[in-house]
C-alpha cells in the first residue's frame, strides 16, 4: 500500500484543513501554511508508524465535525478544532506530525534563519565564552559536606 | 551445549563493558551476551534532516515507544515516571546526555549523617583510584577545582559556555548561588581515537562524530583487543543452577532465535537497575523459587529513578537551541542536607541550553503557550531559540514498595515475562521537587525569562534504574556483599546500578562504572578463593 493510501481522501482532506488551522500560511514572515502541498506531501510520505493514531484523531475530528471540516463555517470550524485538541494522545500525535513536518520545510527553516541541513557533518561553531563569570564562584569557595 | 567459559557478562552496557575490560587481564575466557548489535554511527539522527522527528519513533528514548527488536517491554503504567533506556553493544551510554557528576563521599553514609535509609557497607574512597580510571577510559571533560564537587582531573578541558551558559552563569552569580561547568564525556578535544564535539546538539540520542562517549567506543574495542568475546544479538532467559546451588550458566536465545544453554564459572549480571531484576526473578528455580539470589526478599525493590524537577523559560536574548550539547553547567547549591528546607537530602541541577525547533513546537503547543492560527509564527519566532532550563535531580531514598516484578501478561519477543513497575514519589521527594521547582523560578526571572512551564517530574524521565539488587554486608537486608557477589550465590556477580543502596542526587554513570570496576578489581584479588 502507498502512503498516500493509508490515509483516505476525506481523511487527506480533514488533515490539510485542520493543519491550515494550526499553521496558517503567512505573507508578514514569508512561509506558507501547514496545509502547503509539499507539506502536506510529506506528512503523507512519512506517517509509518502514526499511521494509526493520525487516522483515529482524523476519523474522531469527522465525528465531531459532523461534515468535511474545510465546509464549516470558521465559528464551528474553530468551536470543533477547540474540542478536538483536548481529546487525548491521538490528537496529540496528528499535531505533533503536522509541526514535526512543518519545522523542517526549507522555506521554513530558512525563515527561520536556521540552516538547511543536517547536523552532521558540519555541526556547529560555540563560542567558548568569559570563563572570568567563574570568579565569584570561586571566590566564594565552600567545601564538601564531610563524611564520617 | 557450549564448551563452558570462565566468566560469563550479561549485559554490554555501562558496568558490563568496564568489567569486562577490567577482568581481561586475568587471561580468563571470558564471554558477553548482549541482547542488541552493534551500532552504526552512520545511522544516527544527526545525519538526517529528519533528526528531530526520528526521537519520536525509532530513536525514541522509551524502549516501548521505540519497539526495535532489541528491545524488551516494559509495563510502567503504574509509575509516573517513565523507563527509558537503551539496548545495544554501548547500552544507555549511546542513549544518554554524557553529565559525569560522580556520587559524594556523604552520598555513601547517609544513615550516619542524615538518620534516613542505609549506609553504604563501602565508601567514596574505596571507589576513587576507579574513577579516576574510568574517567581515563571514557574520556572526560571539565573543570578541576569545584568547590562544590569531589575533586576530579578530567584529561580534557571544559566545554564551550556559548550563549546559553553565559546567561545561566550571570544570573547565579546575581543570586549568590553555585554554578560550575560540567564534567562530561564529551571530548572537547581529539582523545583516544575520538574526533573532538563540533556541536552537532543533541548527545542523548547516540553522536555520529564519535565525540560522546559510549562503551561501544571506548571500552570495548580494548575489551576486544585484549580476548574478550562479545555475542550480540543473544537474549538471556534465566541463570541455571546446579545441585550446589552454584550457577552453571545461562539459557539464551540467539540472533536466529534458537535456544542454547551456555555453561560457565562464574556469571555477572549488567543488565541495570530493571532488567536484572527482571532476570533474577525470570531465574526461579525449585532451590530458589523466589528468585535467584532472592533469599533476602529485595530483588526488584528499593527501585530509585530519581525524579526530575524541571522548569524551563524564554529569555529575550538567543541561547544555544539545539547548536550544542545540550547540558553544559551543574549547580551543587542544594545538594547536601539543610533540614530548614523542609527535606531530607537534596539535589544536583544540571542546566539545559536549548532545544531544536520540532521539540520545541511540539512541546510548547502542547503547554499552551504556542497558539493555533495567525498568531502561532509571531509567538514561535519569541520561543524558538530562546529556550533556558534548570532540572533537578532530586534523591530518591529507597522504599521497599518501589519495585521491580514481572507481569503475569506482558512478554518480549521471546515470550519471556517482561518486567512491570510499581513506583510513587514520596513526600520527601515531592517537597524537593517544590524546593527546586521555586529555586528554578527565581533563577529564570533573574536571567529575565518569561512564559515559564514546569515539568514535575518529567514522566520520561526514568533515566536511572537504581537499588533494586542492593549491596550489604547483611544477608537479610540486601542481595549482594559489599565486592558485588549474591550472598545466596557465591559464583554470581552484580555490577550494575541496581546494587546502589541510596541514589545520591547525580546521573549516576559515573558511579555505576567506578562500582564495575572497583568489583572487577575486588574479584582479581580473590581468585584464588572467590567462592569461599
Amino acid at each position: 500500500m502507498s502512503a498516500d493510501n493509508q490515509l483516505t481522501r476525506r481523511q487527506r482532506d480533514d488533515l490539510r484543513a485542520i493543519a491550515a488551522m494550526i499553521i496558517p500560511a503567512s505573507d508578514e514572515y514569508k512561509v506558507p501554511g501547514a496545509d502547503d502541498p509539499a507539506i502536506q506531501a510529506d506528512m503523507l510520505a512519512t506517517l509509518g508508524r502514526d499511521t494509526k493514531l493520525v487516522a483515529a484523531a482524523l476519523d474522531h475530528l469527522a465525528r465531531l465535525a459532523g461534515a468535511p471540516l474545510a465546509e464549516l463555517d470558521a465559528a464551528r470550524r474553530d468551536a470543533v478544532a477547540q474540542e478536538f485538541r483536548k481529546s487525548g494522545v491521538a490528537a496529540a500525535t496528528l499535531v505533533r506530525v503536522v509541526l514535526q513536518c512543518y519545522y523542517r520545510d526549507d522555506r521554513v527553516l530558512g525563515s527561520l534563519g536556521i540552516e538547511v541541513r543536517a547536523p552532521f557533518p558540519k555541526g556547529h561553531v560555540l563560542a567558548d565564552g568569559d570563563w572570568s563569570l567563574l570568579d565569584p564562584v570561586k571566590r566564594r569557595g565552600g567545601s564538601l559536606r564531610r563524611a564520617p | 551445549m557450549k564448551d563452558p567459559v570462565d566468566v560469563l557478562i550479561i549485559g554490554a552496557g555501562a558496568s558490563g563493558a568496564a568489567v569486562a575490560w577490567s577482568l581481561a587481564e586475568t587471561k580468563m575466557h571470558i564471554l558477553c551476551l548482549e541482547q542488541g548489535g552493534w551500532m552504526n554511527p552512520a545511522e544516527y539522527p544527526s545525519t538526517g534532516r529528519d533528526w528531530e522527528a526520528k526521537f519520536y519513533g525509532e530513536w525514541s528514548s522509551s524502549p516501548n515507544v521505540r519497539g526495535r527488536p532489541e528491545d524488551y517491554p516494559i509495563n510502567d503504567d503504574n509509575s509516573p515516571i517513565k523507563v527509558v533506556n537503551y539496548n545495544a553493544v554501548g547500552g544507555s551510554t549511546v542513549m544518554y546526555t554524557a553529565h559525569w557528576p560522580r556520587l559524594h563521599p556523604s552520598d555513601f553514609k547517609v544513615r550516619t549523617l542524615d538518620g534516613v535509609a542505609d549506609d553504604w557497607p563501602i565508601d567514596y574512597d574505596a571507589l576513587t583510584p576507579f574513577f579516576e580510571e574510568n574517567d581515563r577510559m571514557m574520556g572526560t571533560s571539565g573543570l578541576s577545582g569545584d568547590p562544590l564537587s569531589p575533586l576530579t582531573h578530567p584529561p580534557m578541558p571544559q566545554q564551550p559556555m556559548g550563549l546559553s551558559g553565559a546567561i545561566i552563569g550571570k544570573a547565579m552569580n546575581k543570586l549568590g548561588w553555585h554554578w560550575w561547568p560540567s564534567d562530561t564525556t564529551v571530548a572537547t578535544m581529539d582523545y583516544e581515537g575520538r574526533a573532538r564535539c563540533i556541536n552537532l546538539g543533541h548527545c542523548t540520542p547516540a553522536c555520529a562524530q564519535g565525540a560522546k562517549s559510549s562503551t561501544d567506543i571506548t571500552y570495548w574495542p580494548h575489551a576486544i583487543r585484549a580476548g574478550v568475546e562479545l555475542r550480540t544479538h543473544c537474549r538471556v532467559r534465566e541463570i541455571t543452577t546446579d545441585e550446589n546451588g552454584m550457577a552453571s550458566g545461562v539459557v539464551y536465545y540467539d540472533k536466529d532465535g534458537i535456544e542454547q544453554f551456555q555453561r560457565a564459572h562464574v556469571v555477572i549480571i549488567a543488565c541495570n537497575g530493571v532488567g536484572t531484576p527482571r532476570l533474577l526473578l525470570n531465574s526461579a528455580s525449585g532451590r530458589f523459587p523466589n528468585g535467584l539470589a532472592n533469599s533476602s526478599g529485595l530483588v526488584g525493590k528499593n527501585l530509585m529513578f530519581h525524579p526530575y524537577a524541571q522548569i524551563y523559560g524564554y529569555v529575550k536574548e538567543p541561547t544555544d537551541s539545539n547548536r550544542a550539547p545540550p547540558t553544559c553547567l551543574w549547580s551543587k547549591q542544594w545538594y547536601d542536607t539543610d533540614l530548614s528546607r523542609g527535606f531530607v537530602r537534596g539535589y544536583g541541577v544540571q542546566f539545559v541550553r536549548g532545544a531544536g525547533p520540532v521539540f520545541e513546537a511540539v512541546v510548547s503547543e502542547q503547554k499552551g503557550i504556542l497558539p493555533w492560527g495567525e498568531d502561532h509564527h509571531r509567538v514561535f519566532r519569541k520561543l524558538n531559540g530562546h529556550r533556558l532550563g534548570f532540572s533537578a535531580i532530586c534523591e530518591d531514598l529507597p522504599e521497599e514498595h518501589n519495585r521491580v516484578t514481572l507481569d503475569p501478561v506482558l512478554k518480549d519477543s521471546h515470550g519471556i515475562p517482561a518486567p512491570k513497575v510499581d513506583y510513587t514519589i514520596s513526600e520527601n521527594s515531592r517537597k524537593m521537587m517544590e524546593h527546586a521547582l521555586a529555586r528554578g523560578r527565581e533563577f529564570l526571572e533573574t536571567a529575565g525569562a518569561s512564559d515559564i512551564c514546569v515539568n514535575s517530574p518529567i514522566p520520561w524521565g526514568g533515566w536511572h534504574l537504581l537499588g533494586t539488587a542492593r549491596m550489604g554486608t547483611d544477608p537479610e537486608r540486601s542481595v549482594v556483599n559489599e565486592w558485588g557477589r549474591s550472598h545466596d550465590v557465591k559464583n554470581l556477580f552484580i555490577v550494575d546500578g541496581s546494587i546502589f543502596v541510596t541514589s545520591g542526587g547525580v546521573n549516576p554513570t559515573s558511579t555505576i562504572q567506578a562500582l564495575a570496576l572497583y568489583i572487577a578489581d575486588q574479584m582479581k584479588q580473590r581468585l584464588a578463593n572467590l567462592f569461599d
